[in-house]
């Protein structure tokens, strides 16, 4: 019970000559609030994609509650609980609200596999998708394709997507990128209030945002992992001041 | 404030869900075909031969509109299975198992195991090199019947195929009164199979895998198996296809393997609208009814004309007849 809820150890992952995750070893506890900062390029969604699967590291290994998952499919990751998003929306456009989220919950529960039933029968879930987009906001548009709503609401979206699947450890990549700023605060408040057993790490270049919601930040530059600490340590840290000289208000 | 809003939210709830939930429901328009198909069967009676083409090339579409249109695996090759189905029949009714049924279910059963085997394959890649292995998949088999003649008939096709009459009380006749009947028979199984597995919870998943196959295995989709589930089950339905026309020309050549007509069949899906599960009842039709017209009076122009309306239809008709149906339909809900 005591393996922290997400870890890696000596990460490593090259394109040919460059280096975009170096010898990462990072460790996101039990229900943490975790940020991870850098500049552009620095390797931040790599290092998502690696622990999700999407790429293989080329070496280092990759624990998820203490198991080790670097040789899992991405959708074995998934069925253990870890659950990613997207810096760019990644939806099924065409597709109502309602259905983005049911067909989230119809892999979680198995149903998909259902060739004989129709969908509509498997009305709990329709129901569960539903209630899970009350809080959000986003019920009142259950029934619209994705591609008619705002950007700010489709980011909302991306994230019910992952809370349908009930992650136990839930990667956000950049959740307000490309929101205007007055609608930031509707997904700071999401994340907010996510629920507190979830391990949340989150990319996020919107300081403000960073450091309310973080405990922890890990700042990465150039593939590599530059500090590690508490808020207050990373604003003090002359090095972290270096990197985003003129970019922070910290 | 929030007692009133949580109310019209439950009202809503139940809205929202049952509208969503009750998306498989027959709608009146789906009877549509089936009383055309009736109504032909009385006022052309000099063409019932044509129409048993139709409704079996219509299963080829529908099974063809499972990869493309619902799970968005484009495919250059699909009489690979349509072949192998008439293929199929074809040897048993020229060797001495005459019976119609299970003539057809070892089709759907050879020609869905090619599909398997072949898919665990090609399925691996997308796009431009899909396109290419389904072709070469398609044509690797034709090379085999060409070369195996002595058991396909090789270039001169198979010849001496016998069937039995359908249930052992109707017999194949010559103007295709019992085909007509059969090969309707058939397609309305092979629809309501398809129907069900396009609005079943498997059948979502995979327009989820055409829309954004990512975002599949982001929520732990097992998207290649998915596909390879799909695909045989679509080769099944080609091989079916392939048997009824087997059996009711009583006539099986290499050209049922050939790449003209995987292309000619997705011609006719797009024609008819892509993705909607009715573009072969209308595409296949259309085009087949126009060939049989136009090809007697100039072969050569008869291609012309079906490129030219081909452009027509990409240009103007984006979705295919369908398409501007319910382009029509949408402005006149609007208004
Ligand atoms: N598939 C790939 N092949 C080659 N190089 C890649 C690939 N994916 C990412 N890179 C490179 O890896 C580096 C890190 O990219 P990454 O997207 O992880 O950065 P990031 O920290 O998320 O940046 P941003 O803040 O802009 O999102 C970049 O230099 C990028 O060009
Ligand atoms: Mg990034």
């Amino acid at each position: 019970m005591s393996a922290p809820a997400l870890e890696t150890k000596f990460l490593v992952k090259r394109f040919g000559a460059l280096v975009v995750s170096n010898d990462i070893n990072f460790t996101l506890e039990r229900g943490a609030r975790h940020a991870l900062i850098g500049p552009n390029g620095a390797g931040k969604t790599s290092f998502v994609n690696l622990v999700t699967g999407v790429l293989t590291p080329s070496s280092g290994e990759i624990c998820l509650a203490g198991e080790t998952i670097t040789d899992l499919s991405r959708e074995q990751r998934v069925k253990r609980g870890l659950v990613r998003t997207f810096q760019i929306s990644a939806l099924f456009k065409r597709l109502t609200v309602l259905e983005n989220v049911t067909l989230a919950i119809a892999e979680r529960e198995g149903a998909a596999n259902d060739l004989l039933r129709p969908a509509g029968h498997h009305r709990a879930i329709i129901e569960e998708a539903y209630d899970l987009l009350v809080p959000l906001g986003l019920a009142n548009e259950a029934l619209r394709p994705v591609t008619e709503l705002a950007y700010g609401r489709q980011r909302m979206i991306e994230i019910a997507m992952a809370l349908a699947l009930k992650p136990k450890v839930l990667l956000l990549d950049e959740p307000a990128a490309g929101v205007p700023p007055r609608e930031t605060g509707a997904i700071i408040d999401t994340i907010e209030r996510l629920p507190a057993d979830i391990a949340v790490l989150f990319i996020e270049h919107d300081m403000e945002l960073v450091f309310r919601v973080a405990q922890r930040i890990t700042v990465l530059v150039q593939g590599g992992v530059l500090v590690e600490g508490t808020p207050a340590q990373i604003a003090d840290d002359p090095k972290v001041r270096q990197v985003y000289l003129g970019e922070s208000k910290h | 404030m929030t007692d009133l809003s949580s109310r019209d939210l439950m009202g809503d709830r139940k809205v929202v869900v049952d509208a969503f939930a009750r998306r498989h429901r027959f709608k009146w328009y789906e009877a549509i075909p089936w009383l055309v198909a009736i109504a032909c069967y009385f006022l052309f009676e000099n063409y019932h031969a044509l129409g048993a083409q139709i409704f079996a090339t219509i299963l080829f579409a529908l099974s063809l509109d499972l990869l493309i249109g619902f799970a968005g695996i484009v495919t250059l090759g699909h009489a690979a299975f349509f072949g192998v189905g008439a293929y199929a029949a074809g040897v048993m009714a020229a060797n001495g198992w005459q019976e119609p049924f299970s003539e057809i279910l070892v089709a759907a059963i050879v020609a869905s195991g090619v599909g398997f085997v072949s898919g665990l394959i090609v399925l691996r890649t997308a796009g431009l090199t899909l396109l290419m292995q389904t072709l070469v998949v398609a044509a690797l088999l034709q090379e085999l019947a060409n070369k195996w003649s002595s058991v396909t008939g090789g270039s001169d096709g198979l010849l001496g195929m016998k069937i039995d009459p359908i249930f052992g009380a109707f017999r194949f006749d010559l103007f295709g009164d019992t085909a007509y009947v059969y090969c309707l028979g058939v397609l309305f199984i092979g629809w309501l199979l398809a129907r069900n597995i396009v609005y079943s919870s498997f059948g979502r998943s995979l327009t989820g895998i055409r829309e954004n196959a990512n975002r599949m295995h982001a929520i732990g989709a097992p998207v290649d198996r998915r596909k390879i589930i799909i695909y045989t089950i679509s080769a099944a339905l080609a091989g079916v296809s392939g048997a009824l026309i087997a059996q009711t020309t009583a006539l099986v050549g290499l050209n049922t393997l050939a790449l003209s007509k995987s292309g000619e069949l997705i011609i006719m899906l797009v024609i008819g609208g892509i993705g909607r599960l009715y573009g072969g009842f209308i595409g296949v039709p259309l085009y087949m009814i126009a060939q049989d017209r136009f090809s007697q009076i100039d072969p050569i122009y008869w291609y012309f004309w079906i490129g030219l309306f081909m452009i027509l239809v990409v240009v103007f008709a984006r979705g295919g007849v369908l398409g501007v149906f319910e382009r029509f339909n949408q402005r006149r809900r609007s208004r």
